[in-house]
């Protein structure tokens, strides 16, 4: 299995723009800090929202069929999803009832992890990502690299050839402004000829049966209020108890994602557009299992800001491609593994265990010691390199046997410094591959204090 | 079983030990700033939007006047009483993809949110069509200046909720920083935002 660190090879490789990738989102980190500093009662809003997400997942059944229950009440008609595949079934099924050819979406990270683009396109439905980031990585036939910022990891000029190709910009235009120009209009006329509107979901409301979409470029009130038909799809783990909770979590959402105070457009969404249709897929795939599993129950109260991602050094010198699922970054390192704990299990050691992750979580995840745990569960399912266990195995073996670290360490500092450097630096050391280790000391910590006099 | 049930069903089996629900904000001082209008003002400046003063509802005449994409506008929707739409009657539009070329909306706003430049703008004022805010080209928002409130916690006590709704809070122009980082306004909704209050 190709792991994180194969994947991030070739983007390590380029030092100048690895270094470029990790200075753009420390610039966002940045931005948060400032934002976040700028509120006294901050921590006292994390630990808020941190109460409502834990509260809400000990009561989620019942909040759900609130919501089901005030959204029919609303006009809304509420589907469920055991799947990805049933997902994409209902959604398929709403838009060939309509008689639809084209859709618009605005940002959806459970519509990229159901797959649902390749899936309606081959039933015959053109899709059009409308959120700027968005529409260029579908351009280029690629998902996006993160969260929040689908095509962080590319630049103008890349950005620039791909919209000449396929808007018909200026060959060597490489403007921002010119290209957002373009993009406006490119889409603006998709905007006008599409039937229906997808939507994501960043909040459903139990006590209104509504939900709330928060969006910069205002590309989702454009897809929700033209065509007749909305769809909105949303995990499980997205409800909320009450509206005044909304100021809680819109507080933090924003400051903590891109450092803006509040997004440009919030919509609160509580029923159809006038003589229209509004649908709700609500999906589990996989989530409630999580619910059952105290360890790492808590990363379902993740509201994808991304501030994870933005301070996290592994994902800002490796790039979103190499976690090669949905969610990269710290929490997509969670969430990968529980989902196939073989296919992803390299993501849990992705992380320096820095707790950066942890620091900036607006609802208080405890991420970095997840990533430890995670690390245990998959040691455990036998889902780790050999080389990995093995190594494991005899360090915990001589660490727990004193005499033997002694004898060991004295040997070490003996031999290494005498042994040729491609015996020391074999393929058999993956640790020294972009590693030198330190010049081997004389004396051991131990032989230093017990000369001091005491 | 149905999805549902067996969504459901899945979570009782999984779910944890009970948690309270805090209060609303509760433990939360909701900040609080000397003058919410300048803070207002310095918000809305960052997010990309221009905040007018306007010192009676009888100065917004002039007021509007003085800003140039409505003085140039050659099609005007006003849903604000008393300011004429120019060349665009709302009422025969019956469908809301009609409004695209529409250069300049007037739209009243409910109250205001110092601490995000945040407008509310509940659905029923946009009525019959939704969508007009998102899709005219500058925007430009009337607000009492009395009610301009501190934090977002305040702004959530006046929010009346009711079935089949629609609410929006819109904070400055439409725009995007996908490409590089690098801030454009008017992505995909209004090139300007124009907050002026009375």
């Amino acid at each position: 299995m190709i792991g994180h660190a194969e994947k991030s090879a070739a983007f390590v490789a380029n030092e100048d723009r690895a270094h470029w990738h990790d200075q753009s989102l420390w610039f966002v980190r940045a931005k948060r800090d400032r934002q976040a500093s700028a509120i006294p009662e901050w921590e006292a809003l994390r630990e808020a929202a941190s109460a409502i997400k834990t509260h809400t997942l000990s009561r989620l059944a019942d909040y759900l069929e609130e919501f089901e229950r005030k959204a029919i009440a609303n006009g809304i008609q509420v589907h469920w999803a055991r799947d990805a595949a049933e997902h994409n079934a209902i959604v398929h099924q709403i838009l060939a009832g309509h008689g639809v050819t084209h859709l618009v979406k605005s940002k959806s990270m459970l519509t990229e992890e159901c797959h649902l683009n390749p899936y309606l396109e081959s039933h015959g439905i053109e899709v059009t990502d409308t959120d700027l980031g968005e529409r260029i990585v579908q351009l280029r036939k690629e998902p996006p690299s993160h969260i929040v910022m689908p095509a962080i990891h590319l630049k103008r000029e890349e950005i620039g050839e791909l919209f000449h190709i396929e808007l018909g910009t200026e060959k060597g235009a490489s403007d921002p402004k010119y290209l957002t120009e373009a993009a406006r209009g490119h889409l603006r006329s998709k905007f006008m000829g599409a039937q229906a509107g997808l939507t994501g979901v960043n909040f459903a409301v139990a006590e209104t049966g509504g939900v709330v979409v928060c969006t910069n470029e205002g590309n989702a009130d454009m897809g929700a209020s033209l065509p007749r038909l909305h769809i909105a799809c949303m995990g499980i783990e997205k409800l909320i108890p009450r509206a005044r909770d909304l100021s809680v979590f819109l507080r933090l959402l924003a400051r903590s994602g891109t450092g803006q105070p509040i997004t440009g457009y919030t919509s609160h969404f509580n029923g159809p557009v006038r003589g229209g249709e509004m649908h709700v897929v609500i999906v589990d795939n996989g989530r409630s299992r999580i619910l059952g599993q105290e360890t790492f129950r808590r990363s379902l109260g993740c509201i994808r800001c991304g501030a994870c991602m933005n301070t996290c050094p592994v994902y800002r010198r490796s790039g979103g491609y190499s976690y090669g699922y949905t969610v990269p970054g710290p929490i997509g390192s969670i969430l990968a593994p529980q989902r196939d704990p073989e296919k992803y299990a390299s993501l849990p050691f992705a992380s320096s265990l820095c707790g950066s992750c942890t620091d900036v979580c607006p609802v208080k995840i405890d991420l970095h010691h997840q990533l430890l745990a995670f690390r245990k569960v998959l040691v455990d399912l036998k889902a780790v390199p050999l080389q990995k266990r093995l190594s494991m195995a005899v360090m915990g073996f001589v660490l727990s046997h004193p005499s033997l670290y002694r004898i060991g360490g004295g040997l070490m500092r003996a031999i290494v410094p005498r042994l040729p450097r491609s015996l020391v630096y074999g393929p058999w050391n993956p640790w020294g591959i972009q590693r030198e280790l330190p010049p081997m000391p004389q004396e051991s910590f131990r032989d230093l204090i017990q000369k001091e006099p005491s | 079983m149905s999805s549902r049930n067996s969504i459901l069903d899945s979570l009782r089996q999984n779910v944890p030990p009970l948690a309270p629900l805090p209060a609303p904000i509760n433990g939360i001082n909701g900040i609080r700033y000397a003058d919410p209008i300048k803070q207002f003002e310095e918000t809305l400046t960052v997010a990309g939007g221009t905040l007018v003063r306007a010192t009676a509802p009888q100065d917004l005449a002039s007021a509007l006047a003085n800003i140039e994409v409505y003085a140039s506008a050659a099609k005007v929707a006003s849903l604000v009483p008393g300011i004429p739409s120019r060349n665009v009657d709302l009422s025969a539009i019956e469908d809301p993809h009609d409004l695209e070329g529409i250069d300049v909306a007037i739209i009243p706003g409910k109250f205001g949110v110092a601490e995000n430049a945040a407008v509310w703008i509940p659905g029923e004022t946009l009525t019959p069509h939704r969508a007009i805010f998102v899709i005219t080209q500058h925007l430009i928002l009337v607000v009492p200046a009395s009610e301009i409130v501190d934090n977002l916690h305040q702004a959530y006590e006046r929010i009346h909720w009711s079935p089949n709704s629609f609410g929006i809070f819109i904070s400055g122009p439409s725009k995007t920083a996908d490409i590089e980082q690098s801030l454009v306004i008017g992505a995909h909704g209004a090139r300007s935002c124009t907050v002026i209050l009375l």
